[in-house]
């Protein structure tokens, strides 16, 4: 390992850090404005141009406020868990191929900080530790509605967990790869990962929606019943820090979505018209930015389209109906490979 | 029962077929419907920036008219306060002091007027009131503030300038029709 290696990976670690950071910031706006959209208004237009300052305005605002620590509240467990929530957001990036490699002078760098061989597993493992930012903010807030709204979240984590599992479970046994880099690259061309697994890409978007806490999955922060669920006792940053980590979740779900089963940074037919490797490079970044932002805004669109679940029905779609389709799905994938050894059994 | 209305219905709670219980048409035809809002006009108005068209006789921020020597016009007789429903009018009433002519257009004069417009709800029964045609509402809209004794507007602010440019035009309010209108002394509204 070079010190070039070592400087070479920093600064690919900052800028992903960097993007990610600014992509979730600029992300509490695009929803505004979505929701502004779909409702028929404009959505913030007043900070600057076309309203592009909102989320400085929104930063600045969240910086200024009283910072309030409830003198009941476990204070160690209730400053960490914020943070907590975030930095599992923001961990998630690594292992997320951007694009294929790019040479300069004769090197090669590859554009994923690091392509783990059990990345999904780590993606998983990371992920279920972003729970307990949730989990331990609600606790240690003692505060009922703080720790219904942490109660529900855990469960509804637990619960769509499983069948997210089993869903990607299929998709392993299709790609043959726990590496996220190469389930990505395995998809050159038309050969996108939804189409082989149509049904486990179902199932894996509406278990991301659930993962993420976003409507109509919301339920631990329904304001309705629990006030801010979770969140009710945090104010100023520690309070944008929860948020904020939604919308990484949210961005990094929609990459992981986009990397799994949307072709990731390839993009059909593009090699007949570029054949420089660079710039094959350059554009399969923007492809999959693309199919990001379409993710995020999907998750938007969703959000401002479809009324929350309640919560037995959210238990019900869940174990009832989610984890026997992913059963399935894996059941009708495993016959499907093993179709050659099935039929020769019954032929003979 | 016999019914009231013949808008009645009778709600039958039927099981859903296996479509309706997919749920994803249903999803989808109203992220399609949305969706088709997106891209719909949007009604807002950018209000400082523009203005929603007003009526020709908006009743919006009061203004004590000068006559056209330039001399005001009230007398604090204190009908208007009388008439006004929300007691929204104080007055304080002075006697014109000699070289005072031209500020003043009779000896009797309004020291002190004050409208609340907090408690003013725009009515214009201080218009109606008023015999001296003192006291008019414009097309004009109270600003906001950030305490509420600056919504006491005090003479400073309601009487309108002597120069020609700063005087306030209420000649769409103040009509022929309603000038004769306010001759007649058999109406309650003109005694």
């Amino acid at each position: 390992m070079t010190l070039g290696y070592v400087i070479y990976k920093l600064i690919l670690a900052v800028i992903v850090f960097t993007v990610t950071l600014l992509i979730a910031m600029y992300s509490t706006y695009a929803e505004r404005k979505v929701a502004g959209f779909l409702q028929d208004r404009l959505g913030p237009n007043r900070a600057g141009w076309f309203g592009i300052l909102q989320p400085v305005a929104d930063a600045v605002k969240l910086f200024m406020k009283e910072e309030m620590i409830p003198s009941v509240s476990n204070k160690t467990l209730f400053i960490i868990a914020p943070g907590l929530s975030l930095l599992t957001a923001c961990m998630t990036g690594v292992v997320i191929p951007w694009g294929t490699s790019l040479t300069i002078f004769g090197t090669s760098y590859s554009l994923q900080v690091t392509d783990l061989n059990i990345g999904i597993l780590y993606l998983f493992g990371v992920v279920s530790i972003g729970v307990y930012g949730i989990m331990i903010g609600g606790w240690a807030s003692n505060n009922k509605y703080s720790l219904l709204g942490a109660m529900r979240a855990s469960s509804q984590m637990i619960s769509y967990e499983v069948a997210m599992g089993i869903s990607i479970i299929a998709l392993i046994m299709t790609t043959g790869t726990l590496s996220v880099g190469q389930i990505a690259a395995q998809q050159h061309g038309w050969h996108w990962n939804i189409l082989v697994q149509p049904l486990g890409c179902l199932i894996f978007i509406i278990c991301a929606f659930a993962e993420t806490n976003r409507a109509p999955f919301d339920l631990p922060e329904c304001e309705q019943e629990l006030v801010g669920g979770y969140h009710t006792e945090y104010s100023s940053m520690k309070m944008g820090f929860y948020l904020f980590a939604e919308y990484i979740n949210m961005f990094v779900s929609s990459a992981v979505i986009s990397t799994f089963y949307f072709g990731g940074y390839n993009m059909p037919f593009i090699g007949r018209f570029v054949h420089d490797g660079n710039l094959l490079a350059i554009l399969g970044v923007v492809f999959l930015f693309a199919k990001i932002f379409f993710g995020i805004f999907f998750f938007m669109w969703v959000r401002w389209t479809i009324p929350r679940f309640r919560y037995d029905q959210l238990m019900n779609l869940g174990w009832k109906t989610l984890i026997p389709l992913s059963i399935l799905n894996l059941v009708l994938t495993g016959a499907w490979m093993m179709r050659h050894e099935i039929i020769s059994v019954f032929i003979k | 029962m016999q019914p009231l209305t013949n808008r009645s219905k009778i709600v039958v709670k039927k099981e859903m077929s296996l479509y309706e219980r997919i749920y994803l048409p249903a999803i989808f035809s109203g992220m399609m419907i949305t969706m088709s809002h997106f891209f719909k006009k949007k009604p807002t108005i950018q209000y400082p920036e523009q203005t929603r068209p007003f009526s020709a006789v908006y009743r919006g921020q009061h203004v004590l008219k000068r006559d056209d020597n330039g001399a005001e016009r009230c007398t604090a007789c204190g009908l208007c306060a009388v008439a006004c429903p929300a007691e929204a009018i104080t007055m304080v009433a002075a006697e014109r002091k000699r070289g005072e002519e031209k500020l003043y257009r009779e000896e009797k004069y309004a020291a002190v007027y004050e409208i609340n417009m907090l408690r003013c709800i725009f009515c214009g029964d201080c218009e109606d009131a008023c015999p001296k045609e003192a006291i008019f509402l414009t097309d004009r809209k109270v600003d906001s503030e950030v305490k509420r004794n600056l919504f006491t507007y005090g003479k400073d602010i309601l009487v309108e300038g002597v120069e020609k440019d700063k005087r306030v035009d209420v000649s769409k309010r103040q009509t022929p029709e309603v000038l004769e209108f306010k001759k007649h002394k058999e109406f309650e509204h003109n005694r």
